[in-house]
């Protein structure tokens, strides 16, 4: 079954192409903050307005780069969109902010955003490459959560923690405590625990899809089995 | 040379079995295992069934889960090694999760994510005690004092109960039952600022004139132990002969330079993991050098980052991190000393 163009985008962010998954790319700070979901949350979202805004404005402009100075250019926009998204986050998220710390600015090192603007929004339209960044964003978003929950729950015993930070003083209750008096899993935290878990989780992953492309296969050869037959 | 009875050739030679060469190295492992258990108390018996129990149960499971016959890798033993020498790394007085973690975190990560036996390029054992070192620093580095010593240590039916219902003899706390070893107490003391001489006045007991008490004579058996499985063809010499001579003579130089700092060549060969290490966790044969040359090359490593951890690191002792350390060389030492094949062009 093809796909529209904008399936494909969903696609390849989400699962096929995920930055973090497929194209490993991004891993500092998605081994770095992942140990907490909210940490995770916090750096996902921030990552995902960059790559928006960066994959439109590159989009935008791409008509009057030139080749031979494309590269500063973009780095030159992505560094301007994430000075802008570090005030931001300092002036509203201010707590949230001191924890993550250093990897907010890294952001701009951050390999995804400056692949999508080479390999993606400077060949393609702005509303495509707004949708790509969205969806490689939201791709890579959805791994920081899973691997953060991962590490939460094994490493504190809690889910959400500090929730509070992010969604203002009534998110308390998002907070839930698996294990009562947990004693913690240090490794989970610490970042060997960060390389473990993403080896899993590309592990499952290559799993799913060796398992969809078997399927795949047997769906296929049912119908050139039956045809001598009609 | 003499051959008596040897008939004419060609010969059939028998190659050892896996199964048989395990077997030799737990038969090897009992003369130390038994003076560690009338030093230190038999918390290690527990531990040892406890990683051994655990380490059959994750082989056959993920034997299972990866779709290969069960039996014939269950039997081969080498599980079982791995069980063992991490029970003899972990602290006599240990609740129950920690030897079942530990082993399970060997076999599961570091053994059959990697392929399996022959595949895994960190030793298992070492990789389980490094997880568990890391993840649990107070309960990995709580050890018993010596039984002559006097003190309180608590009978079998007292370690079970700790072991796996938490609950410490009557009238004792956790900390009066564990004490540090004599090589961390040496490490914490001189990062005081106190001289070894003093450190040894003021514990009498813990030390004995060799290295520590039970862990001099502990080591010794692991040396003869180990001296077996050399004359057995088990174990390569070049590897504990490399890591021995090498964390001696380090220590001789510092020693030497200032013996108030630096503890004796005698004290780091016959303390901690010295002997356990050279002669049945470095020379494991898949996660070590192959060739003669690379051996003694990765024997040294373990040697020198041995005595840097132990001196300048931070944890209490240093060969679990060594061993780990030079697993990851190994590929590189294999791939530079490839001997030269006959008639092949020296350069």
């Amino acid at each position: 079954m093809p796909r529209s163009e904008t399936g494909q985008i969903v696609h390849d962010g989400m699962w096929g192409n995920n930055p973090a998954l497929v194209q490993l790319l991004g891993l500092c700070p998605l081994l770095a903050v992942t140990n907490t979901v909210v940490n995770a949350l916090g750096l996902g979202l921030a990552t995902t307005i960059t790559l928006i805004a960066s994959n439109s404005i590159v989009s935008l402009i791409r008509q009057w780069v030139r080749p031979e100075i494309r590269i500063p250019v973009f780095v030159m926009i992505i560094a301007s969109v994430v000075t802008i998204i570090e005030m931001t986050m300092n002036a509203w998220f201010h707590e949230l902010y001191l924890i993550l710390g250093i990897f907010i600015p890294l952001i701009v090192t951050n390999c995804t955003i400056i692949a999508r603007a080479e390999a993606y929004a400077s060949r393609n339209h702005v509303g495509l490459a707004f949708a790509d960044g969205l969806f490689m964003g939201l791709g890579f978003t959805a791994v920081l959560l899973v691997l953060g929950a991962m590490r939460e729950a094994i490493g504190f015993g809690t889910l959400f923690a500090q929730a509070n930070l992010m969604f203002g003083e009534q998110a308390h209750w998002l907070t839930i405590t698996l294990v009562e008096d947990y004693r913690g899993f240090l490794l989970a935290i610490l970042p060997p625990g960060a390389f473990i878990g993403l080896g899993l989780l590309i592990a499952v992953k290559n799993v799913i899809d060796k398992r969809l492309e078997e399927k795949r296969k047997t769906v296929v050869a049912v119908p050139v089995v039956d045809a001598p037959a009609t | 040379m003499k051959f008596k009875n040897t008939l004419s050739s060609p010969h059939i030679t028998a190659s050892p079995s896996l199964t048989r060469t395990m077997l030799w190295v737990v038969v090897a492992l009992v003369p130390g295992s038994a003076f560690y258990v009338a030093f230190f108390g038999t918390g290690l018996l527990i531990n040892m069934a406890l990683a051994t129990l655990t380490a059959l149960a994750s082989e056959a499971l993920m034997l299972r889960l990866r779709r290969r016959a069960v039996l014939p890798f269950i039997t081969d033993g080498s599980a079982l090694v791995t069980a063992l020498l991490l029970a003899l790394a972990l602290p006599p007085f240990a609740p129950w999760w920690l030897p079942v973690l530990g082993t399970l975190f060997a076999i599961v990560v570091a053994k059959h994510l990697y392929g399996g036996l022959g595949y895994n390029p960190f030793n298992p054992a070492m990789v389980g005690y490094a997880m568990l070192l890391i993840a649990f620093p107070r309960e990995m580095t709580a050890w018993l004092p010596p039984t002559s010593l006097g003190a309180t240590t608590p009978e079998f039916l007292d370690l079970l109960n700790y072991s796996l219902f938490s609950i410490l003899p009557a009238d004792s706390t956790y900390d009066s039952i564990s004490m540090a070893t004599p090589m961390d107490t040496v490490k914490t003391r001189v990062g005081l600022g106190e001289t070894i001489s003093d450190i040894h006045l003021s514990s009498p007991g813990l030390f004995s004139t060799v290295s520590g008490t039970g862990w001099d004579r502990v080591n010794l058996m692991f040396l003869l132990g180990g001296m077996w499985l050399i004359y057995k063809r088990v174990v390569a010499w070049q590897i504990p002969f490399a890591m021995l001579s090498t964390l001696a003579l380090m220590a001789t130089v510092f020693w030497l330079i200032d013996s108030e700092q630096f503890s004796s060549p005698w004290f780091h060969l016959f303390s901690g993991a010295a002997m356990l290490g050279a002669f049945f966790i470095a020379s494991d044969p898949v996660t070590a050098a192959t060739t003669p040359r690379g051996r003694l090359i990765y024997g040294a490593g373990i040697g020198a980052l041995t005595y840097i951890i132990r001196n300048w690191g931070g944890y209490p002792d240093g060969v679990a991190f060594a061993v780990l350390l030079m697993n990851m060389a190994v590929p590189t030492i294999d791939y530079y000393t490839q001997p030269r094949v006959f008639g092949e062009e020296r350069n």
